[in-house]
């Protein structure tokens, strides 16, 4: 079982990398929700791997059998998180994507080369000041 | 048990919602209940801070529930230094986005701006791993909205590699949490710190690597070589005010090493000298990197983002040794590159706004208050490159001290020179194409550099229109508070100066608390009294 988990969340993890390592907020996000579900897996799998035990300590003793509940609360702040976040980055996505005509990632050239001076008195409703 | 360490994180949390609800369109009641909570965090700050110098740690329970299984908040020194510069920072550069008039460019931004403050306070405060993230979260959440605060193509897409940046480190976050859970099976840091004391050397493999990867997590938020990659583009197209408050972000990096490499790693448990290897080349590879880009830049707003970056590596390049000696000169120069790279991004704003939003280094006739803005230019370009009689000075000056019995001696001295060298170049560079160059043109014709012909600017409407554009100069609020503010953080720098003997003595004792974690397990985790 551990190995079939770990497997999975490794993988998933390789396709969320793949994913942000490209040129368009789309796959990034996507990348984005891969790698959250992979660290989600993994935190769920810190509390240990067992099966049909419960969350709690029902029987208190050195031999009482359960499942760690912790891991589980922490995932569940984790996915919330997570969700506010990807709803976050989708929106800021969207935004660049109308205001500037396309959705690449890396910032346009007007970031790093000074443009004539002309554009810039043309269009003053591009400034960053 | 006091009530007192729970207070920065409320106000704002309250008074943040409260703002949104009932005065989203009144901007002039925004402005009053904004800086009120400001305030307010600053006056919690210094009680806390008085109550901090006694030297004991406070521990505040939340639900009461007892230590490692119900989440707490710790005051130390530490926290409370951070606080109060986190307050002080807050309420200087409000009163400039306000003088400015970047809080009219878009929605809520003084609400994002008290969210910011109630992520940042959390952080400083808590004493529990897994709430640091979720403070994290709410500092960085608020941020993306500040960050692009007045919209813009260009600052969008900034913010979108800004914010895929983070959430990959949030996501790194979790997983170095998740592994330093599977063999603690704590996420109380004192409680933490104690079980990691008592690990058999033979068992500590992945304790390591949950080490390595949490500090990596805050070394991108404290933009740190090789993980700076997200904060050139992001300060230098965040509007000015919010940049300058993004210099305590960068901080809270710096912070969450201090605190987990002093308290749940020191060096003297298995972990060993693991930070300290790591983190000096690479403070000494962010200083060089961060200089050199002073120099190379041909934008202004890039400029202080350089500027940023390698003040904090000279900030890690003495914390990275933590001992009590290079943790007191590394706080002392926290405090001042935390003012003085404020005062930076808000004095290039100054400039970019009165250069019809052109931040080029490039010449251009001479602009308004040239006189006013290229002093404030000067001053907090000695202060930043460190230059007698400002704070930077004595900053470096203590780092080099505390770095003076290091192996690596020879090598953190020559960086730290001649790297200073490089940006007063740098800086010079910039200042006399600004002002000096800029100076022997003549006023473009048709471009209101003359007073006369500027038209008078009205009263400032105190509602939000919809498809408001994005204003320059001639319609900032009330200039003057946009220089006071300015005029305010060097304040803080000569302050800082002045009353360097007696700083560096409280510094000296903070330095001394985050060296004994006893104190720590003994206040969280012993005294428990009238817990449930």
């Amino acid at each position: 079982m551990e190995l079939l988990v770990a497997t999975a969340i490794g993988a998933c993890m390789a396709a969320g990398i793949y994913l942000i390592l490209r040129l368009r907020t789309f796959a990034v996000v996507l990348g984005m929700t891969m790698i959250t579900y992979a660290i989600n897996a993994f935190l769920f799998v810190t509390g240990r791997l067992v099966v049909n035990l419960p969350p709690i300590l029902r029987e208190h003793g050195e031999h009482a059998a359960y499942t760690d509940p912790l891991p589980q609360a922490l995932v569940l702040t984790a996915i919330v998180i997570s969700f506010g976040m990807t709803a976050v980055v989708v929106m800021m996505a969207l935004g660049a994507f109308i205001e500037s005509g396309d959705d690449r990632i890396n910032m346009p050239q007007d970031d790093r080369v000074m443009p004539p001076l002309r554009t810039i008195d043309d269009k003053p409703e591009d400034e960053t000041a | 048990m006091t009530h007192w360490l729970i207070a920065p994180v409320l106000v704002p949390a309250i008074l943040g919602p409260l703002m949104i609800l009932w005065m989203r369109h009144d901007l002039l009641q925004q402005r009053v209940f904004g800086v009120i909570g400001s305030l307010l965090t600053l006056v919690v700050a210094i009680k806390l801070n008085v109550m901090a110098a006694g030297g004991e740690v406070f521990v505040y329970r939340l639900g009461n529930w007892p230590a490692p299984f119900g989440i707490v908040l710790m005051l130390d020194r530490l926290a409370a230094l951070m606080l109060i510069l986190t307050a002080i920072l807050a309420v200087i550069v409000q009163l400039y986005g306000i003088g400015s008039g970047w809080d009219r460019k878009g929605w809520h931004f003084h609400s994002l701006w008290l969210f910011q403050l109630m992520g940042l306070n959390g952080a400083f405060l808590t004493g529990d791993a897994f709430n640091l993230f979720v403070f994290f979260e709410v500092l960085l959440i608020a941020s993306y909205g500040l960050m692009i605060h007045g919209g813009g193509p260009m600052r969008l897409r900034a913010g979108v590699q800004y914010i895929s940046y983070n959430l990959a480190g949030s996501a790194l976050f979790l997983a170095a949490l998740g592994t330093l859970y599977s063999v603690t099976g704590t996420l109380n840091m004192a409680d933490m710190a104690e079980r990691v004391a008592m690990m058999p050397a033979e068992d500590t493999a992945i304790l390591r690597t949950g080490a390595v990867l949490l500090m990596l997590v805050f070394a991108i938020k404290a933009a740190i070589v090789p993980l700076h990659f997200w904060l050139p583009s992001t300060y230098a197209n965040a509007p000015g005010p919010v940049a300058a408050l993004f210099a305590i972000m960068s901080k809270v990096g710096v912070y969450a090493i201090i605190r987990f490499f002093t308290l749940v790693f020191p060096s003297d448990t298995i972990v060993e000298t693991i930070a300290t290897d790591l983190l000096l080349p690479a403070a000494l590879i962010t200083l060089t990197l961060g200089q050199l880009g002073v120099l190379g830049t041909r934008s202004l707003t890039r400029l202080a983002a350089y500027a940023a970056i390698a003040s904090i590596g000279t900030l890690m390049i003495s914390v990275a040794h933590f001992d009590a000696e290079g943790l007191t000169a590394g706080l002392y120069y926290m405090l001042h590159s935390t003012l003085a790279g404020a005062a930076l991004f808000l004095t290039v704003d100054l400039i970019a706004a009165r250069r019809g939003g052109d931040f080029w280094l490039r010449l251009r006739p001479a602009i308004r208050n040239t006189g006013l803005v290229s002093a404030l230019f000067f001053a907090t370009a000695i202060a930043v490159v460190g230059l007698p009689p400002l704070s930077g000075f004595l900053g470096k000056l203590m780092i080099l001290d505390a770095t003076g019995d290091d192996p690596w001696m020879a090598g953190i001295w020559a960086t730290i020179l001649i790297t200073s060298l490089i940006s007063l170049v740098g800086f010079g560079r910039a200042g006399s194409i600004l002002f000096w160059k800029s100076h022997e043109l003549d006023p473009e014709p048709g471009n209101d550099t003359d007073e006369d012909k500027r038209p008078e600017p009205g009263p400032i409407p105190t509602k939000l229109e919809t498809d408001e554009p994005i204003q320059d100069v001639d319609d900032s609020a009330a200039p003057w508070l946009a220089f006071l503010a300015v005029g305010g953080l060097l304040a803080g720098s000569v302050v800082m100066t002045v009353f360097a003997g007696p700083l560096s003595e409280y510094l000296q004792q903070t330095a001394d608390q985050l060296t004994r974690p006893a104190l720590y397990y003994e206040s969280v985790l012993q005294q428990q009294e009238g817990t449930r």
